[in-house]
């Protein structure tokens, strides 16, 4: 506890007691901690166990599910969708890599270049997620409109022949497409990827970057050595932050793409939500969470930043 | 060559711009699509300018329904989730206590969790415990995904906060409750707002675990995926471009306003 100084106090001082120490009840912290983890114990921690337990059940729909063991039901459905699995962990570790390339100038401009602007670029970053994600992931289809001027263009420049021979579009169709799902994740998640890289490029000094100056270092290798390096907190959290949802995302696969660009996602909802068929379901989302955890994990061991919590 | 020069010291400036011209292209797509008359059910090619959606924006069934059940679940939803993850946050940053690793993993699992598995577990809960899935289940799900982002944002806050002030307002003959109020929480205030404002956008725009859970109760998302199969009415954009600009306006007039206050202390 803080004890009172020599200084008067200017109030006249209530009769001496004994004024609770602040850390005072050694349960506050529980007290504090008990509603809202209860939530997260019963609403998020709870449903893994019941998923888990799904996911090995047997039976059907009109008779009920019973617990049976039956692992089976894993090995069935990764044969079964091993090629939207494959498909998942491409087209979000493209659309990552993507918003990785974008995404850094951007926040590197915010961080050092924009002087006054910088203030109304960030509200400019910020500001699409006012409107709703699925309202811009539908701009998107007008934007690649078969007969619009972004697929003319490509057409004119015959992009679309060698992205066609790369097998990411078919013929001069840009539209339900790989390119355009990769297009409307990397759109979709490059906001996450901005503002870690922002918050970590702010924080840097700038009289490192003189005294890179200063020791003879030319522009290029200032950014390899000093400021590249000190973001890497920003590029791990953005990567993660980009990666993990767009791996699990059926949006921009479904109002996109086709049925040749069906992600994990995609047959999680519809096994879940149309097929009813929750066993299936849950093992898929089961394995998904795995992969996604140990990917995580690794990431974080590797990249030796454990502090981002 | 002068313009490769050129080009060259501002290769980061014209990237970056680029770059946020891809973030706000579809935006510009969805005002001015806002303005169109399409010719079939779809509001995806451009036919002639009206401004009928803007005069009726209510004028599609279920639409401005949706619109304000979307409101009142992240309404209560940040509520929720702000009172809990503000109780969590002083607790991680104040007090020591067992378990801790455990707790921030809790918490962290969340946002490290792609949001189908939670959505795909949430449901597996509810159909075990045959809960009737609609407005409540719903704004469980949205509670439980923002609590840990306001945790996040108010944690944050709270460990940059000069503990001397506290000892300070003590000092001062301040109780604990008086000392709470009067300083904790001030200083405090920004992270929550920003966690209770965080919350209110993930909430409000939330997809894929509305989808799970939501049973036949129909969000403002849930509104536009829907319209997505069936055709999408101009209101869509109405909505979408009304939005966009009410928060810019805040945004900016906030900003203006702190930049004075700053100027009229400055002086």
């Amino acid at each position: 506890m803080a004890t009172v100084t020599d200084a008067p106090p200017l109030a006249p001082a209530p009769a001496p007691k004994e004024r609770p120490p602040r850390r005072r009840g050694r349960l506050t912290p529980y007290w504090l901690l008990l509603p809202g983890l209860l939530w997260l114990v019963v609403f998020f921690a709870l449903p893994m166990v019941y998923q888990a337990s799904t996911s090995v059940q047997t039976g059907s729909l009109e008779e009920g599910y019973r617990v049976t063991w039956h692992f089976a039901t894993y090995w069935d459905a990764v044969a079964d969708y091993w090629p939207q699995f494959l498909r998942s962990i491409a087209y979000a570790g493209t659309a990552t890599v993507l918003c990785l390339l974008l995404g850094y100038p951007l926040a590197y401009l915010i961080a050092f270049r924009a002087g006054r602007w910088r203030n109304l670029i960030l509200v400019l970053v910020i500001a699409p997620f006012f409107t709703s994600f699925l309202i811009r992931t539908l701009a998107w289809k007008t934007i690649l409109a078969d007969s619009g001027p972004v697929v003319s263009a490509l057409d004119t420049l015959h992009v679309l022949d060698v992205t066609s021979w790369l097998g990411i579009t078919a013929g001069d169709r840009v539209l339900a497409t790989p390119l355009a799902v990769v297009c409307g994740l990397t759109y979709n998640f490059l906001p996450f990827m901005i503002l870690p890289l922002y918050t970590s490029l702010e924080r840097i000094d700038g009289r490192l970057h003189e005294a890179a100056g200063d020791l003879y270092a030319r522009p290029s290798t200032t950014f390899r050595k000093v400021t590249f390096p000190l973001s890497m907190p920003g590029v791990v959290s953005g990567t993660l932050l980009t990666f993990i949802p767009a791996s699990g995302d059926y949006v921009n696969a479904d109002l996109l793409g086709s049925t040749d660009t069906r992600m994990v996602g995609n047959v999680i909802q519809t096994q879940f939500l149309r097929i009813l068929d929750y066993p299936t379901a849950a093992a898929l989302s089961f394995v998904l969470m795995a992969g996604i955890l140990a990917v995580v994990t690794l990431y974080i061991r590797k990249s030796g930043t454990e502090d981002l919590v | 060559m002068a313009f490769f020069r050129w080009l060259n010291h501002r290769l980061v400036v014209v990237a970056g711009l680029l770059t946020l011209g891809y973030l706000l292209l579809p935006n510009i797509v969805v005002t001015v699509f806002s303005f169109n008359e399409p010719k079939g059910r779809f509001n995806y090619e451009w036919q002639r300018f009206s401004t009928d959606a803007w005069t009726d924006p209510c004028g599609v069934a279920d639409l401005c329904g949706s619109l304000s059940l979307s409101l009142q679940i992240a309404a209560w939803a940040t509520l929720g989730a702000t009172v809990l993850g503000t109780m969590i946050a002083f607790a991680l940053v104040r007090y020591r206590f067992r378990a801790r690793g455990a707790v921030n993993s809790l918490i962290f699992l969340p946002m490290a969790m792609p949001e189908v598995v939670m959505a795909a577990s949430l449901l597996t809960l509810f159909l075990n415990l045959g809960a009737q899935l609609g407005f409540w289940t719903v704004l469980i799900a949205h509670i439980m995904f923002c609590l840990s982002f306001v945790v996040t944002a108010v944690k944050a806050r709270v460990m940059s906060m000069d503990p001397r002030l506290e000892q300070a307002a003590q000092d001062l003959y301040a109780g604990p409750v008086q000392t709470f109020l009067r300083v904790t929480l001030p200083i405090a205030a920004p992270g929550i707002a920003a966690g209770a404002l965080l919350a209110f956008a993930l909430s409000f725009d939330d997809f894929i675990i509305t989808n799970f859970n939501a049973g036949s109760t129909v969000t403002f998302p849930m509104f536009v995926w829907g319209s997505a199969q069936r055709g999408t009415p101009v209101q869509i954009n109405v909505v979408g471009t009304a939005m966009f600009l009410v928060a810019v306006l805040c945004v900016l007039a906030a900003m203006v306003m702190s930049n004075r206050r700053n100027r009229r202390r400055a002086s």
